[in-house]
């Protein structure tokens, strides 16, 4: 396949990728045309509301309804009424659809409401009063470890893992630095701006149809045939256009499409519930809390010898996705660097809030924290700047990663950090900054992040998942592309097209794509994990490969066919022989193999790799941290379009941005307390520096196109950037996110008053 | 709620150019008068607390949180939302611009954001780089990082001034 596509573009060089093409749903994005779920409304619509939980954790003594309202207006579902499985399936089956007597997080939904006036809702909600049976609840990582309360399984741990490279029991006795560290990250809203929805309709011939924003057709297909009791072929799923998604709706939509669907169900009309900002930030989930504590022994020369590293995440209440959540994590946890021997224990434990969930990056950026503020402290306690330490550390291809993956990619990654550092004027700014701090109310300062990011799923999962692509000949002589793969502002349409195009010779405009409807669209995996363009733009260049080949074997088209060449042949093919579809199916590529026993082996078919430096201003009168440039050098394989992997990068940068500076999460017994836009603060267009974002491309060997996944990458980088670049500036160790102007004031004053008894001790 | 707190009464306004009238109550929000009952369902709903300015229209002139904003304060009004940006010169050099530059990635706050665009160029016809940060500080995006925004903003502004 590799082969072919290069014996084409050594014919005719790919015009179509790597270039600007037009954004295929754009004209409709900017005229306010693209239809979101909802703007959609049925005749007889039914509006849903849901009753949660007012405790983090205990038993439903009773539920009751209250006497002088209207019941009968109204649709109400319990557990009672479903009508297959009580549970969401993900990778286990642990979150209840309904709570049936007892719930486990605040925000557990328990009963199902719906009427046609959705303003009559809240009476509703406000009619029913539920009696519980408290139970103590657990809130944190350190309170779950503890064990006073089990609140899951024998020890609160919904799933552990353990990596070992050579003996690290052994290096510590070589050690002439040893280097302890512990770093903490908090949970983060996704806050895409469209809040999640989905609307139901069921009717017992056709079984149950989902309109819905959402990441993963196929996930909600599934539940709904677990929950509804229905066969594959009466449960419809599909993808309207999505208002950004960021991971926050890879999981969820499968439960709102539960409740949706029982409710139509019961009521045999369309029922849509749309959640408004407070339910959305306060129920559905958010990245993972996490804590890594470091351990790490090196050489005086700077080189990493070994080392132990610990990583928690809270998963919250039930499991969903945190086991892969946590993997990823973990295989991320050593970064970019070569490590000779290394113990990396990884669990994540069940707290009473919420369940955390996917969020662009999923677990890597949590522990790359960690590891990027490490390698500061590391550089610190052997006076080497923090470029040196890296570049001593760095992995080389022929090297191995913690699982023991061989690097096979031509990546210099001492190349990339000396780029970056030029184009950030590192050097000569760290100088400068050094002098003019010391008498400044502000005070400057630059930090290095150096890391990867696995594209795909990790390990066997590609495998597992078996992705199936279809492309199929128009009756007007284009093609259409059908996949599950979604769009939700990340260019999925406009990319495989582009990949179609250029693979069959056409023009970008004779390519279309379906939307994303599982009764026509075959299964080519969730839209998560940075795999759109590395695995499924593969498959659909195969799949258009395979269209192509079908016409010249059926005599129809000759190699150096034009455009109306094809288009003739399509429509005749279509007129002669009927349908004219070419399918493909992921198959691993020889030598890649991993062991989901020992978790070793190849984690990924592919990294990509990045060194961000960040150059900040802290004021040391409103403790305020501004960001004065931002220098994002990434390597993700080829660029199949400019405009949109420099819309990715700058985008999950922002998100950095906030996750570093701005985003906290504030919990009150379990539940968020500021679930609104007013006191949850992202990035506005006022906080966001000049971000300059830079590619390398080596191309890959896997990908579409030479392409690697790019979206997740730009998550990992900026808040250790930003970070390091604070404490380079200040001179105060800084190790938790966010880090907002209360942190940088106690820590500040803390630093003085430890300064005062100093010197009052040496008088 | 508000919207059953008075009678239905009738309403009127100019959107896009053409006089309407709806029977609706008087507290209603206009963003859902416009998205209910006109079928106007570009002006989006973020935040619904006037945070997020998905929901930005024009009326007579001044760009107006459509969420906070009850319809009977729209009577008599002219209103100008998305559907209609097509007709104005400088709103559709906006919807270019935005679509070149990278100015739209889910879309969802595509509609405010070309909105408040427009009316910072009908302020400002050559704003500075701090001027357009500044003049979009209310309209939220979680996608672009705002730069392509800015740039797509900047780029309007040149042709514009071409013209």
């Amino acid at each position: 396949m590799q082969d072919k596509l290069q014996e084409n573009e050594s014919l005719r060089a790919p015009t179509i990728v790597g270039s600007a093409q037009p954004r295929k749903e754009g004209r409709d994005k900017v005229c306010g045309r693209s239809q979101y779920v909802d703007d959609l409304r049925f005749p007889h619509m039914l509006y849903g509301a849901t009753v949660r939980s007012q405790i983090s954790r205990g038993k439903i003594a009773q539920v009751n309804f209250s006497p002088d309202f209207p019941w009968s207006e109204f649709v109400v579902v319990s557990a009672k009424d479903i009508p297959g499985q009580n549970s969401i399936p993900l990778i286990d089956n642990e979150q209840p659809c309904l709570a049936d007597g007892r719930v486990n997080h605040a925000e557990e939904p328990i009963l199902l409401i719906a009427h046609s006036d959705r303003h009559r809702l809240d009476h509703a909600l406000r009619s029913v009063s539920i009696e519980y049976e408290e139970l103590p609840a657990v809130f944190t990582i350190e309170e779950s470890e503890r064990q006073t309360q089990v609140i899951w399984g024998e020890t609160n741990v919904f799933k552990s893992y353990l990596i070992e490279k050579g003996d690290v029991d052994e290096i510590w006795q070589h050690a002439d630095y040893i280097v302890e560290g512990e770093y903490s990250t908090r949970a983060q809203e996704q806050l895409y701006i469209e809040t999640q929805g989905i609307i139901a309709a069921y009717d017992p011939a056709q079984g149950i149809t989902i309109w819905g924003s959402l990441q993963c057709p196929y996930y909600v297909h599934k539940a709904l045939m677990h929950v509804c009791n229905l066969p594959a072929d009466k449960v419809r799923v599909i993808q309207m256009e999505t208002g950004g998604a960021f991971g926050g709706k890879e999981d969820y939509p499968s439960m709102i499409a539960a409740h949706t669907a029982l409710l139509a169900m019961k009521s045999r009309r369309p029922v849509k519930i749309v959640y408004d900002r407070l339910e959305d930030m306060a129920a559905t989930t958010k990245r993972h809390p996490s804590r890594t504590r470091h351990r790490t022994a090196l050489s005086k020369e700077g080189k990493i010898l070994g080392g132990e590293i610990e990583f928690v995440i809270d998963g919250g209440a039930y499991a969903t996705l945190s086991s892969v959540v946590l993997s990823r994590g973990t295989i991320h946890a050593g970064g970019p660097y070569y490590w000779p021997s290394v113990r990396i224990a990884a669990k994540a434990v069940a707290t009473n809030v919420p369940p955390h969930g996917a969020f662009r990056g999923f677990g890597a950026p949590q522990s790359l924290f960690a590891l990027e503020r490490h390698m500061d402290r590391i550089a610190q306690a052997l006076h080497l700047s923090p470029a040196e330490i890296r570049r001593r550390n760095f992995l080389k291809p022929g090297q191995t990663t913690v699982t023991g993956q061989t690097i096979e990619e031509p990546i210099e990654l001492e190349t990339l950090l000396d780029r970056a550092l030029a184009l950030s004027e590192y050097e000569s700014k760290q100088r400068r900054y050094a002098d003019q701090n010391k008498d400044s109310r502000h005070a400057q300062g630059i930090g290095i992040a150096a890391f990867l990011h696995g594209a795909g799923f990790t390990g066997s999962g590609e495998r597992y998942l078996s992705s199936l692509v279809a492309v199929e000949g128009c009756p007007d002589g284009g093609v259409r592309i059908l996949v599950s793969s979604t769009e939700f502002g990340q260019g999925t349409n406009t990319v495989l097209c582009q990949i179609a195009a250029e693979t069959l010779g056409l023009a970008y405009e004779d390519l279309t794509i379906a939307r994303p409807d599982t009764s026509e669209v075959p299964n080519s995996g969730p839209t998560v994990a940075s795999r759109t363009v590395m695995v499924v733009g593969k498959l659909v260049a195969s799949a258009a490969e395979g269209l192509k080949q079908t016409l010249i074997n059926a005599a129809l088209l000759k190699p150096g066919y034009s455009r109306q060449d094809f288009r003739a042949a399509c429509q005749r093919f279509l007129a002669e022989r009927g349908p004219l579809r070419s399918i493909a199916q992921y198959q691993q590529p020889e030598g890649i193999h991993w062991d989901d026993q020992s978790y070793r082996g190849a984690a990924y078919a592919a990294f990509g790799w990045a060194v961000y430096v960040a150059d900040v201003d802290v004021d040391r009168t409103t403790y305020s941290v501004s960001i004065n440039d931002f220098v994002a050098l990434q390597e993700v394989g080829r660029v199949l379009h400019p405009v949109l992997a420099r819309g990715q990068i700058l985008g999950g940068v922002a998100q950095g941005i906030g996750f570093a500076l701005y985003e906290k999460v504030e919990w009150r017994n379990g539940r968020m307390a500021n679930s609104q836009m007013t006191n949850y603060i992202v990035p506005t267009s006022a906080d966001v520096p000049p971000i300059r974002v830079y590619f390398e491309e080596l191309g890959n060997a896997h990908g579409a196109f030479g392409a690697k996944g790019i979206g997740e990458l730009p998550m990992d980088g900026p808040a250790p950037a930003i970070v390091n670049a604070v404490v380079n500036a200040l001179g105060v160790p800084f190790d938790s996110v966010p880090l907002l102007p209360e942190n940088i004031f106690e820590a500040l004053e803390r630093a003085a008053s430890n300064r005062w008894l100093r010197s009052s001790e040496s008088r | 709620m508000n919207s059953s707190s008075a009678d239905k009464m009738e309403i009127s306004f100019w959107v896009n150019g053409e006089r309407r009238t709806v029977r609706v109550y008087p507290m209603e929000r206009l963003l859902d008068v416009l998205r209910r009952e006109l079928g106007l369902t570009g002006t989006k709903e973020g935040c619904g607390e006037g945070e997020c300015g998905a929901c930005s229209v024009f009326m007579d002139d001044s760009l107006v949180l459509s969420c906070l904003i009850p319809v009977a304060q729209a009577e008599g009004a002219q209103l100008l939302t998305i559907e209609g940006a097509s007709a104005e010169q400088r709103l559709r050099t906006l919807q270019e611009t935005f679509l070149e530059c990278g100015g739209a990635q889910c879309g969802i706050c595509t509609p405010g954001m070309i909105l408040a665009a427009g009316h910072l160029l009908a302020k400002n016809p050559m704003p500075t780089a701090e001027e357009i940060r500044e003049g979009l500080a209310g309209n939220l995006c979680r996608c672009t990082g705002y730069l392509q925004i800015f740039e797509a903003v900047a780029e309007a502004a040149r042709r514009a001034t071409r013209l």
